[in-house]
């Protein structure tokens, strides 16, 4: 069985201009063990998928409207408030792209990794204290006693974000969640971070959900990947399938216009025209159209349904069998 | 190289770190400690490195928003060093800079008409009418709409408003155009856009760049040779190709192998490196990299290496390289 299982997802935000859905029918699975990547750009709704799916949605503006989160069975987006406060952090872990917006300044590194560990999992302060310093060891802090007693200043930006996985794995769960976590790192240490989690992972044996807009990124740690288009998921695969044959135009033009490290210096790189619509004014039909060199007149009158390509590769594409 | 368009050498800005109750200075930021470079007419040099290794502040010396501690910085053969004031003025239209945020860097209660008019207000060039006239050209080079005009920077998208920051840093046919991580900021499907519009215009204007990012995938696209940063210096410089092909320093080797490759069947040799990068208040002993390497030795600890040739218009500092 899935351990967690995203079914037609849906999420409405309140705005000066009425009513926007951030989030559409959006529908995936995550298993034991397994990353799961979420690709797309600014505003394509990764971000407030994984915030929905922790029910920690901006207040009062943000409400799931439709779907369910299957974890483990039961159905997220109907759980009490407090017994959710329990899942995150007991069975949920997260990590934020910002690491100084996840810690609090004017808590030491030790009270902020001590405070789950006693609330959750219900230790006594020294043993709590003893937790914490090998979890700091595990993610590759330096004397981590000392660093217990300092606070998020003290720490350059690789090291915040060690702690805030410290924190998320403290109790470990069962599944993280990691909304851009390496974006505003260096590649030195974007590199140490995303192999940090991949051991971690391989230990603790959890699942990973990596939001990212970073295809390289997708392409080295997931399993599978969704590539999310203006709060509709475009195309799901498994991420060899995706790489080596990506079905929906926007895809291919995503892969086509990255600079690589092999690529003839100087070339023209391949671009997708336009830009993506406003949540306030989605076209009636594929919302990829007005930029999609493919888009017929079919294109432009209803969305396309997800269609199977081959097994487990989904594409919300009218003519994907023809291109 | 023919004659260099810009040639910077031996360039140094460290900043005062005030400490204490007296908020005496006692230490310095070796911000660029250093550095000398050439850059052709025409050419792209693509200047890379970790946040905090000076590439930003290198850029603002040459485009002298700075005034540099020591060295020298000669434009078409002309020291520009010392210059400020009113001589600098004319300079000012030979060498532009393009910021990472544009909605930081264009006033944001100026219509785009007015943004892009005032660097001719300023140089005092034409009148209302010719202003108005080149505005309307400059939107178009930069493939925007001539009604953009009457907008505000916020009713534009982030990689339109990157358009206009160039467009305004084009207006004066400036020889030199110092871009500061121009599409750091911008989506991937937009950032090819950016790089392709800016790739067009320097081959229509003859412009030269010094482009300036973290990210050595989208400088090695765009540039003819490349330049790698560590802490305030350059360690290794050599043409896009060689730089990535056949890399001789260690930085530049784990730099290359941490870039997340985006094709799923590669299986990366990481050389992950330890640590972070250190601070240039207080660089270590000998070679700066030396913490960090997996191939130090006794002498990395002790003397600095020199930048020397490794080969054909290939430098690197490092005592352990390759020659040949």
């Amino acid at each position: 069985m899935a351990l967690l299982e995203v079914d037609a997802l849906t999420t409405e935000f309140d705005t000066d201009e009425g009513v926007v859905r951030a989030v559409d029918a959006v529908s995936f699975s995550v298993e034991p063990g397994e990353t799961l990547g979420i690709v797309g750009e600014s505003g394509c709704g990764k971000s407030v998928t994984a915030l929905s799916i922790m029910r920690l949605l901006p207040q009062p503006m943000g409400r799931i409207t439709g779907g369910h989160v299957l974890f483990r069975g039961r159905d997220l987006v109907r759980e009490p408030i407090a017994q959710m406060e329990t899942i995150r952090g007991n069975d949920i872990g997260m990590v934020f792209q910002e690491p100084m917006t996840a810690l609090n300044p004017v808590h030491t590194i030790g009270r902020q990794l001590t405070e789950g560990l006693v609330l959750h999992k219900g230790l006594g302060p020294r043993e709590a204290t003893q937790e914490a310093v090998d979890i700091l060891a595990r993610v590759g802090i330096p004397a981590p006693d000392i660093r217990m007693g300092e606070y998020p200043h003290q720490l350059s930006g690789g090291m915040r974000q060690r702690v805030v996985i410290a924190i998320a794995l403290a109790c470990r769960p069962a599944l993280l969640i990691a909304d851009e976590p390496t974006t505003a790192l260096d590649v030195t240490i974007q590199a140490q971070i995303l192999e940090l989690i991949k051991e971690l992972q391989g230990e603790l044996g959890m699942s990973v959900i990596l939001i990212t807009h970073d295809m390289g990124v997708i392409a080295q740690t997931c399993d599978k990947v969704v590539v999310m288009y203006a709060g509709k998921v475009a195309e799901k695969a498994p991420v060899i399938d995706l790489f080596d044959r990506p079905a929906h135009p926007y895809t291919r033009g995503l892969l086509a216009s990255i600079p690589r490290l092999d690529t003839i210096p100087k070339s023209r790189l391949a671009v997708i025209e336009g830009m993506v619509p406003g949540l306030r004014d989605l076209p009636p039909g594929c919302r990829f159209a007005n930029r999609c060199p493919h888009a017929a007149s079919a294109c432009t009158e209803a969305v396309p349904p997800l269609q199977a390509v081959r097994e487990n590769h989904m594409v919300s594409c009218a003519r994907w069998a023809e291109l | 190289m023919t004659e260099a368009l810009l040639e910077v050498d031996d360039l140094k800005m460290h900043f005062p770190v005030r400490e204490g109750l007296l908020l005496r200075t006692r230490k310095f930021n070796r911000a660029v400690d250093g550095v000398s470079l050439q850059i052709g007419p025409g050419e792209t040099l693509g200047l890379v490195g970790e946040s905090g290794c000076g590439k930003s502040t290198l850029g603002r010396c040459i485009a002298r928003l700075y005034q540099p501690t020591a060295g020298t910085i000669r434009f078409q053969g002309q020291d520009i060093t010392g210059m400020g004031g009113r001589s600098l003025r004319p300079m000012r239209q030979n060498i532009q800079m393009i910021f990472q945020d544009p909605m930081e860097s264009l006033n944001a209660r100026h219509t785009v008409g007015d943004i892009l008019a005032e660097p001719f207000v300023v140089q005092r060039m034409g009148d209302r009418a010719w202003r108005s006239k080149r505005v309307n050209e400059l939107l178009n080079i930069v493939g925007l709409p001539a009604r953009s005009a009457s907008r505000y920077p916020f009713e534009f998208s982030g990689g339109q408003r990157q358009r206009i920051g160039i467009a305004r840093a084009i207006a004066l046919n400036p020889k030199l155009v110092i871009c500061d991580e121009p599409v750091s900021a911008l989506d991937v499907s937009i950032q090819s856009q950016i790089l392709n519009l800016l790739m067009d215009l320097q081959r229509e204007f003859n412009l030269s760049y010094l482009f300036i990012a973290h990210d050595l995938a989208v400088v090695k696209h765009v540039s003819d040779r490349v330049a790698i940063m560590y802490l305030g210096k350059i360690i290794e410089t050599a043409d896009s190709e060689t730089i990535y092909r056949d890399a001789r320093h260690p930085y530049t080797q784990s730099l290359i192998s941490a870039i997340p490759v985006p094709d799923p069947h590669h299986q990366p040799s990481r050389q992950v490196l330890q640590g972070d990068v250190p601070s240039p208040i207080n660089p270590p002993e000998g070679c700066h990299f030396h913490p960090r390497c997996p191939i130090a030795e006794a002498r990395c600890r002790q003397r600095e290496p020199e930048l020397r040739e490794l080969n054909r218009d290939h430098l690197g500092a490092c005592h352990l390289a390759v020659t040949g």
